[in-house]
């Protein structure tokens, strides 16, 4: 066992902390305080590859491992959590699902260019009516064999990069089975949608406590006819690749909330060296320094799961066997939460000063609070875990 | 076409300086970067690359550890790395280091050669130029920008107080300026790519025509007297006037020092 990044990946995080600090930082308070998403910053990314990161090189990615991935999104996040989103969702539950169960003719129609950053990706599966529940989704597809095509109704919410976006992964039901107790169960299934098609159309953007800059909205398929050749997998196995898709997609939001944490320990160290009461920087009063070790050694805690998630992730694109599922939910989880006490410690230490917006801790305490509820809640993470345990 | 684009690993000036003994820098101990000249002039060699197609060689001389700085051009886009490391070669002035370069330089084929105006360490922007002399090629130095037309380089040459737009044949050599350019960042997949290539390592015994008496410590001329670090300075002195008499008391110190 080795703890020491190898120096390729010393010199990956060399790369993301130049960029997010030069490219991303300068534009952080601007894009919480106007709700923009940052295109221009997306742009950068694009030239640089790092919109397909973890995507083999022969679809136009960059071949390199989920650790670098991991590391790019936590740079990102450390300056502004939501630059740092938009990779996730768009790599991890768009791009990654296309890698993994997409055909090659898929692969080459739509994940060479979200890849190569050209096109940017989300994915729908929350529902007004179904969050942790999947069984509650509402949105249909049917078949028309005679046309070829299927046919959406229903709708999404609260999706990342929701109107930004070119490709979409959707989760409809398709089947009403049957169970071994005579009860009525929906199959689900995946669908590659893209922008413009007649039917889909966006609702509501959502306001939001955190992540402001974000695009959230609602996506609404009204007689939405997309090709046949667009299902993605087998029909009937959607619910496995969404399944599949968040457990990716939950290192990315671990790391996300790994780099807030690491944001907001970091602008508290500096603070509290700075600020003076009594005499002293605070910074030589015992409790700030406990305060401090405990933030540390947290934070710490953290970036070994979400680490040790990313390289399980990297076992199973080796042997298309190896599970990470509690890995993930484990490093989420726990990212998850000491982002959130880690920012609220920091706002505490700033006093004052934390609670007003000029700070950027003000922010990332309130963009930490996403990370415990999107792509799994807390709850569902430990029902993942706690599940594993019991069976 | 075949650039060779020289590069140095210099301190970063974020981290501390440390010294050996006998005055010269304790590179092995200190946090570096690559040269910001040197980087320009990379980025140059790239866009000519993105251009006109060409292969882009990186050169330096240092420590085992340089090659660092080898692999992170290569991630920017550079196609191949060398590295010219050998404990002869150490404590090198401008003279030794030129020495050395031109003799690991005549091993290979180029059109361009690009180095930096100068290194943030060393400050004396000789050698470049020094280069050229050994291989007995043209020299514009302080390019602002460069341009390839047929078999020449046009160079845009900064001055002080004017620029020079000079024409040279290839082979020659080009030193550049910082602002000749924003160098680009490495790409992840450039940097995966970079740790998969072989860095060709060359020593003494690799440099062709050259003498040892002109190299290392050994063969520089510079002999180093004394060196330290940013001296701190005292507090100064503090006085109280008004206007009419502090301008009496500036000039009356301007004249005790023979600054006028």
């Amino acid at each position: 066992m080795d703890f020491t990044l190898s120096k390729k990946h010393e010199m990956a995080r060399t790369l993301f902390k130049e960029f997010a600090e030069t490219e991303v930082k300068p534009l952080a308070q601007e894009t919480d305080e106007t709700e923009h998403f940052p295109a221009e910053t997306v742009k950068k990314m694009q030239k640089y590859g790092f919109m397909g990161i973890p995507i083999e090189k022969e679809y136009g990615g960059q071949g390199c491992d989920p650790l670098t991935y991991v590391m790019c999104v936590e740079e990102l996040s450390k300056v502004c959590a939501t630059t740092g989103v938009v990779v996730s969702a768009h790599t991890s539950l768009c791009a990654d699902p296309i890698q993994t169960f997409g055909t090659p003719e898929q692969k080459e129609k739509y994940l060479v260019p979200l890849a190569k950053g050209e096109k940017l990706g989300a994915f729908g599966l929350t529902e007004p009516g179904a969050g942790t529940d999947a069984q509650g989704v509402q949105t249909k597809a049917v078949l028309d064999e005679e046309a070829g095509e299927w046919v959406l109704n229903g709708s999404k919410c609260f999706i990342t990069n929701g109107e930004v976006a070119d490709v979409y992964i959707i989760i409809a039901y398709t089947d009403i089975v049957e169970d071994r107790r005579g009860r009525k169960v929906k199959k689900f299934s995946a669908f590659i949608v893209e922008k413009g098609t007649p039917g889909f159309s966006f609702g509501t953007k959502e306001k939001k406590m955190g992540i402001r800059g974000s695009s959230t909205y609602e996506l609404i398929f009204e007689d939405c006819r997309i090709p046949k050749d667009n299902l993605l997998g087998q029909r009937g196995k959607g619910f496995p690749i969404a399944m599949h898709t968040l457990d990716g997609g939950r290192i990315g939001i671990a790391a996300q909330a790994l780099g807030i944490a690491e944001g907001a320990l970091e602008r508290t160290i500096e603070y509290t060296k700075e600020r003076k009461q009594f005499g002293r920087s605070i910074s030589a009063q015992q409790n700030t320094q406990f305060q401090l070790a405990d933030m540390a050694t947290k934070v710490e805690a953290a970036k070994m799961l979400v680490y040790k998630a990313a390289e399980k992730k990297a076992q199973y694109q080796a042997d298309h066997k190896t599970s990470y599922s509690v890995e993930a939910a484990m490093a989420k989880l726990y990212a998850a939460e000491v982002a959130m006490e880690v920012t609220t410690k920091a706002v505490q230490l700033h006093g004052g000063y934390g609670y007003i917006r000029e700070y950027d801790v003000e922010r990332m305490m309130r963009d930490a609070k996403i990370t415990e509820i999107y792509e799994g809640t807390s709850e569902v993470q430990r029902m993942v875990i706690s599940g594993s345990l019991l069976k | 076409m075949k650039i060779v684009v020289c590069i140095k690993q210099v301190p970063d000036t974020k981290g501390g300086v440390k010294f050996n003994p006998d005055g010269t820098l304790d590179r092995g101990a200190m946090l570096t970067i690559m040269n910001p000249d040197d980087k320009a002039g990379l980025e140059a060699a790239l866009r000519i690359k993105d251009e006109y197609g060409a292969e882009v060689t990186v050169l330096t001389m240092g420590l085992p550890k340089a090659e660092d700085v080898l692999r992170e051009a290569m991630a920017m886009g550079a196609d191949n790395g060398i590295l010219v490391t050998d404990r002869v070669l150490g404590g090198a002035d401008t003279w030794a280091t030129s020495t050395t370069i031109a003799g690991a330089l005549r091993n290979i084929d180029y059109d361009l050669i690009i180095t930096g105006r100068q290194a943030i360490d060393g400050d004396t922007a000789q050698v470049g130029p020094q280069i050229s002399e050994h291989l007995g090629i043209p020299v514009i130095s302080y390019a602002q920008d460069i341009k390839i037309e047929g078999d020449s380089v046009i160079v845009n040459r900064q001055f002080e107080d004017r620029h020079h737009v000079l024409k040279a044949k290839m082979p020659c050599l080009v030193t550049a300026l910082s602002e000749l350019n924003v160098p680009r960042y490495m790409t992840p997949g450039g940097i995966f790519d970079a740790f998969d290539k072989d860095i060709t390592v060359w020593g003494r015994k690799d440099l062709k025509d050259v003498d040892d008496s002109d190299l290392g410590l050994a063969g520089s001329p510079t002999k180093i007297a004394k060196a330290s670090d940013k001296v701190r300075k005292g507090a100064g002195e503090k006085v109280t006037l008004d206007a009419d008499e502090a301008v009496s008391y500036i000039m009356d110190k301007l004249v005790e020092k023979h600054v006028i």
